[in-house]
């Protein structure tokens, strides 16, 4: 297929970057084919495409890191070579990183002008900078205070930072990275308008992404990538998330939950005024609440580091706590060695967890050995003193399958894996075990559209064999579409709950920041 | 990027870096005046040219095919144990009071005895340090070190004040009762007509030390315990979801070590010397480390480095023997060995992998 070109732009001014014919191959892979974008000074263009689709390829590309095999690169219509980044940065291209590339013990001034700093003495180059920073800060609505270390900083002002680098280093064109994976729903708008602030000052922004709210939301065109190939571009306001969902994926993907009414039983989980004291002394949750029964799904709605990690670390037996934890009317051990992992999954608690990388899978391991992960007591897994790897690979075998896991290869590294099938890898194991209680974090973050209908399917599934579910996850809409009873969580506490039939994103945001409407 | 067939990884480059330090050795030699083409033809005479040469190699390899697998054990574990020489010294106390208490009958008797105690007294030197990791976070690569130079200061104690026969000059144990000794090659596999391995300290120890690393591999790669220090070793993050407890997991796996560590007593003290002398480990508990970098942590890995290594030591020692080269050179050669084949992996492991992706790419 051969790249759509855009149309319809005025045809006076040269394109900020013009790509023609990109294509860079690793060893056999071909990480991108033939690509050719051309993208208007002023105008905000998304890139889009699953996991490996060649987006950061491509990007990398043009700050410098790799080097083409073929094509050419146009900065406002001159044809310019891009061997490195410092020649990125003179061709006017700044990039925020997904991974911030920050010193952590420098303040913000200091991390400014790191790489710039010109003379001998650094005290010349701090106050230009700080004059320079002000002006940017009051232009672009980017306010951070240029004394506070980095380490001091939240994710959303360190993303501010790396953008007033770029700025600071006279970048025109402004390349973003996954820029909102890291950020708060209230973060990302932010970083929103400061695009379009941008945008109004005549930058031109290129945004990586693959969430199609934000591309709807914020950008004037869009490209399609998918399998290292451009396979389309379009105007956003002519097109639908459907549509574009449809172009990244190669078929038909659902985008709303198809779900019968919850028909709850008995309650599995009751939790009482459950705290949470972590090692630095700081209380992560504040006397907890809750209930999940039998065929139901209660969804954990809030800001990132709000408790709600504390929360399934307590429940899945990674974290001590105080309080009372009932599972199927059995109190569980909080403290002691007694509060473990272990005992939580004899008790009927699977746990999928927030971070698959940190803790759900040992990269390095091969995918059978991940199957036994938590579960290597498992009877049916030993023979005699020995581990029976051969059963444990026909057991992954059978749920690889049963997961859609591919390449259905169990000998193959957790780490070979794309995003979605490590977490369908996850899955797979907790799901299968048939568990009473099924502890779930962000069970889509970083995974492709495809294999997101996939794992929400499964979750239904299971909610409709008559397990209790109970689903942490910072995507709102997630939330609204599986949870049959929704609580907001705020600095520990639960705010409210509610049902997502009678609530809506307006008041659960409201909650999510600490306003309760009423007294709940 | 980086795929390599797995012979290539395991065997190729540790190969490859070997010669290059070989190479880099032959240029010093050339440089103080020597001829490089006779050191290689000493050594290699001098340590595989007789029965006799075979047997001080295979000796020495004994003891690093112990304290490498110390260190391997502990490295499933993300636990660098730099304390094998520490925990070596102490096992050779545990194997020469075992070996001193009763006047044994057979050493068929006195070894297994000897061992347990060999590995008990070096496990109980690791306790301490696995302990102040586990419990109170106190950094394990720190504590073992000092651990070695306590052992050290302790061995002196023991042998000078309590071990040492009254009135004897040096400061060593009596003789270990004749039932204690342990049947050399020599013994073994001489006929009446020929004499093989005459004199040389290689013992029945070697084939402990075989049998040692078809149980370590096992341990590692086929038993449940094995599997929990590897996920330990992988992410501790990931080991406290799966229920996996750290401070249980440190524990054990540095008592396996300090245990391995602990068992080459029976080559070096009841073995060899059938005494226990001063600095009885003679740095194999360092040289332990770079067997373990080197054997990529696995044991057929360690029986490989062990051997190259007992054949730098051997080889060494001869051509100190018969050459003006002096012995320090060996040392030189074996940090080249360790620099390359630890520190600079990735010099030959980047442009391997090169090759190989241009070839498979082609």
């Amino acid at each position: 297929m051969t790249a759509v070109e855009n149309q319809g732009q005025p045809s006076s001014a040269a394109p900020a970057i013009e790509l023609k014919g990109i294509s860079k191959a690793f060893g056999p892979v071909q990480a991108n084919k033939d690509i050719s974008i051309r993208v208007m000074p002023g105008t905000v263009h998304g890139i889009i495409g699953e996991n490996g689709a060649g987006k950061s390829t491509l990007m990398s590309i043009l700050f410098g890191f790799y080097k083409a095999d073929a094509g050419e690169i146009f900065i406002n219509g001159n044809l310019t070579q891009i061997p490195d980044s410092q020649a990125a940065i003179s061709a006017g291209i700044g990039m925020v990183f997904q991974h911030f590339k920050l010193v952590q013990n420098f303040t913000v001034l200091e991390n400014v002008i790191l790489g710039t700093e010109d003379g001998a003495m650094l005290r010349t180059s701090l106050s230009k900078a700080r004059t320079e920073l002000e002006r940017l800060s009051e232009e672009y609505e980017l306010h951070v205070d240029p004394d506070e270390l980095i380490e001091e900083l939240s994710v959303g002002h360190q993303q501010r930072v790396e953008i007033l680098k770029a700025l600071y280093r006279k970048a025109e064109i402004l390349i973003l990275d996954e820029p909102t994976g890291v950020l708060t729903p209230a973060e990302a708008d932010h970083l929103f308008r400061i695009l379009d602030n941008l945008r109004a000052e005549g930058k031109t922004i290129i945004l990586i992404t693959h969430k199609l709210r934000e591309i709807m939301h914020i950008t004037d065109t869009v490209s399609v990538m998918r399998r290292g190939e451009m396979t389309a571009t379009v105007k956003t306001a002519e097109t639908s998330p459907e549509e574009l969902a449809e172009l990244m994926v190669g078929r038909k993907v659902l985008l709303r939950v198809d779900k019968a009414p919850a028909k709850p039983g008995k309650p599995i989980l009751e939790v009482s005024n459950l705290q949470v004291t972590d090692e630095d002394g700081v209380k992560r949750l504040k006397g907890i609440d809750l209930h999940v029964r039998a065929g139901e799904i209660l969804g954990i709605a809030g800001v990132s580091g709000n408790g709600q990690s504390a929360l399934l670390h307590v429940l899945g037996g990674v974290t001590q706590a105080t309080g009372e934890v009932k599972i199927n009317g059995t109190p569980l051990p909080l403290t002691g060695p007694k509060a473990n992992g272990r005992t939580r999954r004899e008790a009927g608690i699977s746990h999928v967890p927030e971070d698959r990388h940190r803790e759900g899978l040992i990269l390095e391991f091969s995918a059978w050995e991940n199957m036994a992960f938590g579960y290597h007591h498992d009877p049916a897994y030993q023979s005699g003193l020995l581990m029976n790897n051969k059963a444990i690979r026909e057991d992954t075998v059978k749920k690889m399958e049963l997961f859609d896991v591919r390449p259905p290869i169990p000998t193959i590294s957790a780490k070979s894996f794309s995003g979605g099938n490590q977490q369908k890898l996850v899955l797979a194991r907790e799901i299968e075990r048939d568990p009473d209680l099924l502890l779930v974090g962000q069970p889509t973050r970083g995974v492709d559209i495809g294999a997101i209908e996939f794992i929400h399917q499964q979750l239904i599934e299971l909610r409709d064999s008559g397990k209790a579910i109970l689903l942490v996850s910072v995507e709102l809409d997630e939330i609204m579409s599986l949870s049959d009873r929704i609580a907001v969580m705020f600095d520990g506490k639960i705010m409210g709950e509610r049902l997502p039939s009678e609530t809506n994103e307006t008041e659960l945001g409201l909650l999510m920041a600490g306003m309760s409407g009423e007294a709940a | 990027m980086d795929r390599l067939p797995q012979w290539a990884d395991v065997f190729l480059i540790p190969l490859i870096s070997v010669l290059i330090a070989f190479a880099i050795s032959g240029l010093v030699i050339v440089g103080i005046g020597e001829d490089p083409v006779v050191a290689v033809q000493t050594m290699i005479s001098g340590a595989l040219g007789s029965t006799y040469g075979w047997g001080y190699t295979l000796y020495y390899a004994t003891n690093f095919i112990f304290t490498g697998l110390a260190v391997s054990v502990a490295f499933h574990a993300r636990l660098f144990n730099i304390g094998g020489e520490g925990q070596a010294l102490l096992g050779g106390l545990g194997v020469a009071l075992v070996c001193l208490a009763v006047d044994w009958p057979h050493w068929l008797v006195a070894l297994p005895v000897a061992m347990i105690a060999g590995a008990l007294f070096g496990a109980a030197w690791a306790a301490v340090p696995a302990y102040l990791q586990a419990k109170r976070g106190s950094h394990i690569v720190i504590t073992t070190i000092m651990f070695n130079f306590i052992a050290a200061a302790l061995l002196n104690y023991v042998l000078v004040n309590h071990l040492k026969p009254p009135r004897a000059q040096d400061p060593s144990s009596a003789r270990f009762p004749s039932g204690t000794n342990l049947p050399t090659f020599q013994d073994m596999f001489s006929t009446a007509e020929t004499t093989l391995f005459r004199g040389a300290p290689v013992n029945i120890t070697f084939f402990i030390a075989l049998i040692a690393c078809l149980l370590v591999w096992l341990l590692i790669w086929r038993t449940k315990l094995g599997y929990q220090i590897r996920s330990y070793g992988q992410s501790e993050p990931a080991a406290i979801y799966a229920g996996i407890s750290p401070v249980r997991i440190t524990m054990i796996a540095m008592l396996i070590s300090g245990g391995l560590a602990g068992m080459m007593a029976i080559n070096n003290v009841m073995g060899e010397a059938e005494k226990l002398v001063l600095n009885a480990v003679e740095g194999a508990g360092f040289i332990g480390i770079a067997v373990a970098l080197m054997g990529r942590n696995h044991p057929v890995g360690v029986i490989l480095a062990g051997f190259l290594f007992g054949f730098l030591v051997q080889g060494g020692a001869e051509l100190q023997f018969t050459t003006s080269i002096p012995r320090d050179l060996i040392v030189v050669i074996q940090a080249l060995v360790i620099l390359f084949t630890g520190a600079l992996d990735n010099m030959v492991r980047i442009p391997l992998a090169k090759l190989f992706t241009r070839k498979g790419g082609a």
